[in-house]
């Protein structure tokens, strides 16, 4: 047996790594392919085990066959989760290993958790998908439930990993090291992750309901507008409306836990340079030399919405030593994008559910459709735009207050070519994605799968009925 | 003890990835080499169709070791990480394409499109396995020390111990996906593909045999330490077990007992990870001991017992899964969509009381959420809020709604 003192334990140190912002930048880009594919695994199994909930209650085939189409463009997407998930487990240890290698003790729990979210999810998926003919209605439906669970028990994970980054707290570092660790303190009795967490469950409601209608929305345009096409637009419409006039209220919710816990990022939000008592609120605009040039100021706003109090101070980036301060235009402009795009979503909710109210049916002109087909994909901006919020104003920081980003990278060189090649990967992967989800849309209504390669004239045929 | 525990999830976890997920890239390898026409559709399509529903649930098994591994052992995670950063990245990119085709699988039947598609499935089915293999390899061969890449990035894959891991792996994959095969194909009553597989079987068990033998050999030169735990103890122990049990399914597999043989298979693997791991002991990287290795105390507890109650969860799910699966529940059915009737709007009752009930949580949520600032007001305010969204989906009744609507033309 070999003794080494327990004392002379080795681990990983801090290197320097000239490509820091590559391997930032690798990072960003897999989240980005990432998180819109998991907002349907957060709300498309919802949708399609409502659908054929309507089957199992009216009958009605279409609620069926809606179900099962559905449930293709469901695996198509979730193998492409899987597949950008894996990449993304990697890359934690890939590109930063000495975070992981210093903290995986902290907040591993949470991933090793998730793990069994997957599996739940991946089993019934399979279960689900391939049982369509060979379970009785009942036990299918059934076996579609876990998958919805464990779409909120997965970003749950992940979200208090992210939440314990941006508000660390259950361990104790000594020289480094992590002497005593309590991941279930750290990750579930930290009050920071909730508002991620809500936040980000209506964003998948958003996105999906968004994106989906959206391609019914696009249909219409083009003169497809049966009963099926009808049902498939309202249900996910419906979902997307209800969420979005929510969403700006949790985001206002999430702004003031930013204001309590991470005063650098809020600063960096509404580009406050000096401390300023009773501060304003600043529209559009461009950060420099500490002050906002060219934004429409609107006195007292930030501290009445920070603090609900006009005569608040709040803390100005001046106050922090430059090197702590993260990318102020960045995280200012992708947070206006998201505010921006979040109140015009949930202005065209309102809309939705005003002519719903008043006339009890969908609306009728045109220009709701064509603002609905430009919703799904103006939600992936916000939803991206969001993240880059929270994670470039975390910046330098990847534990905030712990450990920079520079302490965390990998020392391993060839960051540029395999950035490179995963983009270029990612690239196939998503015109794959497109093409695979075109070929399952041009499917002709009333046939199924394994079918011969569709004809688009049938498809077209179709619409002029 | 409480710091091998850990351990020995991730060795199970690694075992199942390799006889289940391994089949998995097996089977890509056999639709690769299945050749053309109609007979060598037949078997990439049966291929295809037998992982289908299983696919994804196989390949969490690795996400699973991972994850365990950087919560319970994070300086050896990082370690390797950072010195097989080519390997991994690799296999990364493997997946990827992976996935890639095999979302593209269900999506066509064009014939020259499938077969590109096969291909690309096949060739990183090949390449991923062996990235990982050889990542393995660099452990047990001591090539990976303590520290942010302090490795060499290339030796530390290009080496006798790395290639032959990867290639054993590539090997085992390829078997035991032919004997999956071949059983699926007799279930199923295609007598013409059970053949097929079978011979493939045999022939791919005697190559992985081969390799396992000429892997002795490999480490006797590269990693005198690995050699050494494997024949003495339980190491020659687990070594004699893995030998035994692939003999075994051999002779299963010419009598066209398939499904003994799916059992012994995954114990020659089984058993050939678990005498690594014994001749390993008691170092898993240069100077490094398992319990140095280990994180505190309370997140190995922390680990076991989520590790634990997520088990009870998860082996009544796979248990259904698989017995769904291996009785043919799973198969796929020839059944049309039923076509869609424009049947004329059924009328509801009112939702206007629901609508009401709505508005009113909505405020609530207001008043707790935005207004008050004490954290309980708020988690009530969050589910007035989402209270309020389930009553207005229900108030608006989608499809109700959509029936409403005339058709536009
Ligand atoms: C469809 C997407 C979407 C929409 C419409 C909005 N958000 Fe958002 N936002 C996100 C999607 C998102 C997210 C899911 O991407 C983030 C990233 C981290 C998180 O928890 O949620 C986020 C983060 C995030 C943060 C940072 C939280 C943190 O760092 O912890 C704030 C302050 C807001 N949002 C505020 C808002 C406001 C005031 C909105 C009002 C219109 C809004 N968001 C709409
Ligand atoms: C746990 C280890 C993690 C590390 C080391 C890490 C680090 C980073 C880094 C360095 C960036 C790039 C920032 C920049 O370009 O300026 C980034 C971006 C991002 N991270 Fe994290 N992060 C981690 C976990 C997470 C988690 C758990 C989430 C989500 C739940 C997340 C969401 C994102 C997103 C969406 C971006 C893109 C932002 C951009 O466009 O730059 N990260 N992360
Ligand atoms: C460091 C960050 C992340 C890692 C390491 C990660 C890892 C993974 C992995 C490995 C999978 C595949 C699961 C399977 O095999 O079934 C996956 C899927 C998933 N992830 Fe992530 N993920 C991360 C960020 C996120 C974020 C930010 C969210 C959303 C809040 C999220 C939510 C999900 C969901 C819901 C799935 C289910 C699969 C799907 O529906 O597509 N993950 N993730």
């Amino acid at each position: 047996m070999v003794m080494i003192a327990a004392d002379a334990v080795p681990g990983l140190t801090a290197v320097q790594q000239s490509y820091l912002l590559q391997a930032r930048q690798m990072q960003a880009l897999s989240f980005m392919v990432h998180i819109p594919l998991v907002c349907f695994g957060i709300a498309f199994p919802a949708f399609i085990l409502f659908v054929e909930w309507r089957y199992l209650r009216t009958g009605d085939e279409l609620f069926k066959t809606l179900a099962r189409r559905w449930t293709k463009v469901l695996v198509t997407l979730f193998a492409a989760g899987v597949v950008t998930g894996t990449i993304l487990s990697f890359e934690m240890t890939l590109l930063w290993p000495a975070f992981t290698s210093t903290f995986g003790s902290v907040f591993g729990l949470g991933f090793a958790i998730e793990g069994f979210s997957f599996f739940l999810e991946a089993i019934f998926i399979g279960i689900y998908v391939y049982g369509w003919d060979r379970l009785s209605p009942r036990l299918h439906f059934l076996s579609g439930v876990p998958i919805a669970v464990a779409g909120v028990l997965g970003s749950l994970m992940v979200i208090t990993v992210n939440g314990w980054m941006n508000h660390p707290q259950g361990f104790t570092l000594v020289d480094g090291k992590v002497t005593d660790a309590h991941p279930f303190q750290a990750l579930f009795a930290n009050s920071y992750f909730w508002h991620e967490l809500v936040h980000m469950y209506l964003a998948g409601y958003m996105v999906t309901g968004f994106l989906v209608a959206g391609c019914y929305a696009i249909g219409r345009l083009r003169g497809r507008w049966g009963r099926y096409e009808r049902i498939a637009l309202a249900v996910p419409l419906t979902a997307a409306a209800v969420a979005s006039p929510l969403q700006v209220l949790v985001g206002d919710w999430a702004a003031r836990d930013v204001a309590i816990n991470q005063p650098i990022k809020l600063a960096a939000l509404e580009g406050l340079g000096p401390t300023t008592r009773g501060a304003p609120e600043h529209l559009l605009g461009w950060y420099t030399n500490g002050h906002v040039e060219y934004g429409i100021g609107i006195p007292r706003l930030l501290s009445l919405l920070a603090f609900h109090n006009i005569d608040a101070t709040v803390r100005g980036l001046n106050s922090f030593p430059a090197d702590d301060q993260p990318p102020v235009n960045v995280v200012r402009i992708a947070f206006q994008t998201m505010v921006g795009i979040g109140s015009l979503l949930a202005l065209l909710a309102v809309i939705f559910l005003l002519v719903r109210w008043r006339r009890g049916r969908l609306p009728t002109t045109v220009w709701f459709y064509r603002a609905l087909a430009l919703a799904g994909p103006a939600s992936i901006v916000a939803l991206i735009a969001g993240w880059v919020t929270t994670e470039v104003g975390r910046q330098p920081w990847v534990v905030y207050k712990v450990m920079r980003t520079d302490q965390a990278v990998t020392g391993a060189s060839g960051i540029p070519v395999s950035y490179g090649l995963l983009a270029l990967a990612y690239l196939v992967l998503l015109i794959a994605l497109f093409w695979a989800l075109r070929r399952l849309a041009k499917a002709a209504l009333p046939l199924s799968d394994p079918s011969p390669p569709i004809d688009p004239l049938i498809a077209d045929e179709r619409a002029l009925e | 003890m409480l710091a091998t525990i850990p351990l020995l999830f991730i060795l199970a976890g690694l075992a199942l990835y390799t006889v289940l997920g391994g089949a998995d890239f097996g089977a890509g390898l056999w639709q690769l080499s299945a050749g053309r026409g109609p007979r060598a559709r037949a078997i990439r399509d049966h291929a295809h169709h037998s992982m289908a529903p299983v696919w994804e649930a196989n390949h969490v098994w690795l996400i699973f070791a991972l994850t365990v591994g950087w919560t319970a052992y994070p300086v050896v995670i990082g370690a390797v990480a950072s010195t097989s950063t080519i390997p991994l990245s690799i296999a990364g990119l493997g997946i990827i394409a992976r996935g890639i085709a095999y979302a593209l699988q269900s999506a066509t039947d064009v014939p020259h499109e499938r077969r590109v598609i096969d291909a690309v499935f096949g060739l990183s089915s090949m390449l991923t396995p062996y990235m990982l293999g050889s990542a393995l390899g660099a452990i047990a061969s001591g090539r990976v020390p303590v520290g942010n890449a302090a490795g060499n990035l290339v030796t530390s894959w290009l080496n006798p111990t790395s290639i032959l891991c990867g290639a054993l792996a590539v090997a085992v994959g390829a078997f035991l996906a032919a004997v999956y095969l071949a059983a699926d194909a007799r279930r199923l009553g295609l007598g013409e593909l059970q053949r097929a597989f079978r011979s493939r079987a045999l022939a791919a068990g005697v190559l992985a045999g081969l390799l396992a033998v000429a892997g002795l050999i490999v480490v006797h030169h590269d990693a005198e330490r690995i050699y050494r735990g494997l024949t003495s103890g339980w190491g020659l122990a687990a070594v004699i077990v893995s030998a035994l049990a692939g003999l075994m399914t051999l002779a299963l597999v010419w009598g066209n007992r398939f499904q003994l043989a799916r059992g012994g298979a995954a114990l020659a693997v089984a058993a050939i990870l678990a005498g690594w791991a014994a001749a390993q002991r008691p170092i898993v990287l240069p100077g490094l001991t398992l319990h140095q290795a280990a994180a505190p105390n309370d997140t190995l507890v922390a680990l076991i017992i989520a590790v634990l109650v997520g088990g009870l969860i998860l082996a009544p799910s796979l248990g259904l899964l698989f017995r769904l699966v291996l009785a043919g529940g799973l198969d796929p059915t020839d059944q049309p969509d039923v076509p869609v009737t424009q049947a004329s709007a059924r009328h509801t009752k009112s939702s206007g009381r629901l609508a009401q009930t709505a508005i009113g949580c909505l405020l609530v949520g207001v008043v707790l959420l935005t207004l008050a600032d004490p954290g309980a007001a708020h988690v009530v305010g969050v589910i007035a809020l989402l209270t309020a969204a389930v009553l207005g989906f229900a108030a608006v009744a989608p499809d109700q709604t959509a029936l409403d609507d005339a058709p536009k033309r």
